[in-house]
């Protein structure tokens, strides 16, 4: 395997980043999904050689990450800190990091990176005068002048415009399908579908699933769903609603209802006809709990 | 040496305006000096304090000081580091041209600064030796400043904190850390070779030339290793 991550801790003090996790990549693009402070940016410092882990062993392309320069022959990386040196042009700074790479043909090299990153235009520039989104492929042509087996990039699509985003996710499968390992951080869903098959999912440190990108979603649709509504006589829906298999609990507060639904496309069919059958009038009804976080943690109670 | 490397770190460097700002130190001590020159007193009443406390006390350190500091401490704090490092380079390759650059920038200022100082205090004799004597605090001082760099993640408080406290103040008064002072050793280097009556040395020639090279060395090696262990630090988790 192209990145092997063998139960991995990483712990800062007393709070723990990265919790014993384990996960191979195989050649090809893999997403890796969660939440902001989950994680994943410590996950990708330890595989591209700049965090020790606390405990466990990775190796990236079969070698060692820590203390070994060499790793970067193979490997490229993409920070989310998009410091540059603006004082240098984007083909200066490509070419720079093509002769520390001692490429035989560093210009030409650098050439085509930003080419394929899409900056052939504004090379000339210097990298101060870049957009964030331009800055940002500047790095990233910097980081795969070499042509590395592995990939890894934090949060790639930040920054970007749509446009400037489906370039780059078009940039990744297409390294994927060259056969090189790419590794990236999102915390957005529909960013890792786009790109990426596999799906390697973190939440508080810990790798919640993994596999499939269909696979996790389906998990994330059909987990129960909590909604809170209000109605004209909410103490008698609630009577209603606890005797409908669909539901799984129904609590009564000051504003109306919090009812905890065991599927979320069963529930919400059902419930219009309840409320006319009774002869009630809705308020309010919403999903209480469709953040990000929260579908995150249930991934990891669902493991 | 790696050229890519001093490229990067000399434009690093010269493109702050901050750089401006090592220039008048300099020229200040060369004014001060051409003005009690010129004056009626002679010149050992001055030169104690223009020469030693003054130049070798602080103008050197200080110059040294902004520009180790300027040549690593910066790209480690913005950020820009993690280009460098991310390549398949020897940790030694990158702080040698770090250094390298950092003694070449330093000593094209002092160097020449107080060479005039002592034409202009004394002759070409002591011209001589305070050249030869701020070249070597400069080696000396490039190194720590570079380890300093990366050892600490507010190198300009230490860096100023050692230059005040430990370089200017105690090896003045408790003579024991006249041996680990290296405005000793300049002042050692710069007498022995103008052999001028306006410098008094308190540490021997030998013993201030091993030191230099054992802490030069020393502080190096630091650097090497503390950069081989560098941590990225994420901004979020």
């Amino acid at each position: 395997m192209s990145v092997d991550v063998s139960g991995v801790t990483r712990w800062y003090g007393n709070v723990v980043a990265v919790n014993d996790v384990t996960m191979t990549l195989p050649p090809g693009v893999t997403g890796l999904l969660g939440p902001n402070g989950a994680g994943k940016t410590t996950l990708l410092h330890m595989i591209a050689g700049f965090l020790p882990p606390s405990r466990g062993t990775i190796t990236a392309a079969g070698q060692r990450t820590w203390r070994n320069p060499d790793l970067y022959k193979v490997l490229g990386l993409v920070t989310e800190k998009e410091a540059v040196h603006g004082f240098l042009t984007g083909e200066q700074f490509v070419v720079a990091s093509a002769r520390l790479h001692r490429l035989p043909e560093p210009e030409r090299a650098a050439a085509r990176a930003l080419d394929l990153v899409e900056l052939a235009d504004p090379r000339k520039r210097k990298l101060s005068t870049y957009s964030k989104g331009m800055r940002q492929r500047a790095r990233l042509a910097a980081a795969l002048v070499h042509d590395p087996q592995v990939l890894l990039l934090d949060e790639p699509f930040n920054g970007l415009d749509p446009r400037q985003r489906m370039q780059m996710m078009t940039l990744l499968h297409d390294l994927g399908n060259r056969g090189r390992t790419v590794l990236f951080s999102s915390h957005i869903l529909e960013e890792v579908e786009q790109v990426s098959g596999t799906v390697q999912v973190m939440v508080a440190g810990r790798l919640a699933a993994s596999g499939d990108y269909r696979t996790i979603r389906r998990l994330m649709t059909n987990r129960p769903h909590v909604f809170a509504i209000d109605s004209s006589d909410n103490r008698r829906l609630a009577a209603v609603l606890i005797g409908d298999p669909s539901v799984r609990g129904v609590s009564l507060g000051e504003d109306g209802l919090e009812v905890s639904a065991s599927d979320f496309g069963t529930f919400t069919r059902v419930l219009p006809g309840i409320v006319r059958r009774e002869g009630l009038r809705l308020r309010r009804l919403r999903p209480a709990d469709e953040s990000l976080e929260s579908v995150f943690s249930y991934l990891v109670g669902a493991k | 040496m790696n050229a890519t490397i001093a490229m990067i770190t000399l434009r690093g460097l010269f493109g702050r305006r901050r750089f401006l700002l090592l220039f008048v130190l300099p020229v200040l001590l060369v004014a001060l000096t051409a003005f009690a020159a010129s004056s009626d007193v002679p010149a050992i009443e001055w030169s104690g304090t223009l020469l030693d406390a003054l130049g070798l006390g602080a103008v050197v350190p200080l110059m040294a000081l902004l520009v180790g500091i300027g040549v690593l401490g910066n790209e480690i704090d913005d950020g820009t580091i993690a280009h460098i490092l991310a390549k398949p380079l020897a940790r030694g390759e990158i702080i040698q041209a770090k250094l390298l650059v950092a003694v070449g920038a330093s000593a094209l200022v002092v160097v020449p600064a107080m060479f005039l100082v002592g034409e202009l205090a004394e002759g070409p004799s002591l011209a001589f030796g305070l050249a030869v004597g701020s070249l070597l605090a400069v080696i000396v001082y490039s190194a720590i400043f570079v380890a300093i760099s990366i050892v600490s993640s507010r190198p300009m408080i230490i860096a100023l904190g050692y230059v005040v406290l430990w370089e200017g103040f105690l090896g003045n008064f408790v003579g024991g850390t006249r041996m680990l002072s290296v405005r000793h050793y300049a002042l050692s280097l710069a007498d022995s070779v103008s052999g001028s009556d306006l410098l008094t040395k308190q540490v021997s020639l030998p013993v201030s030339l091993v030191l230099a090279g054992v802490i030069t060395v020393g502080a190096t090696l630091l650097a090497v290793d503390r950069l081989r262990s560098y941590q990225l630090a994420g901004e979020t988790g």
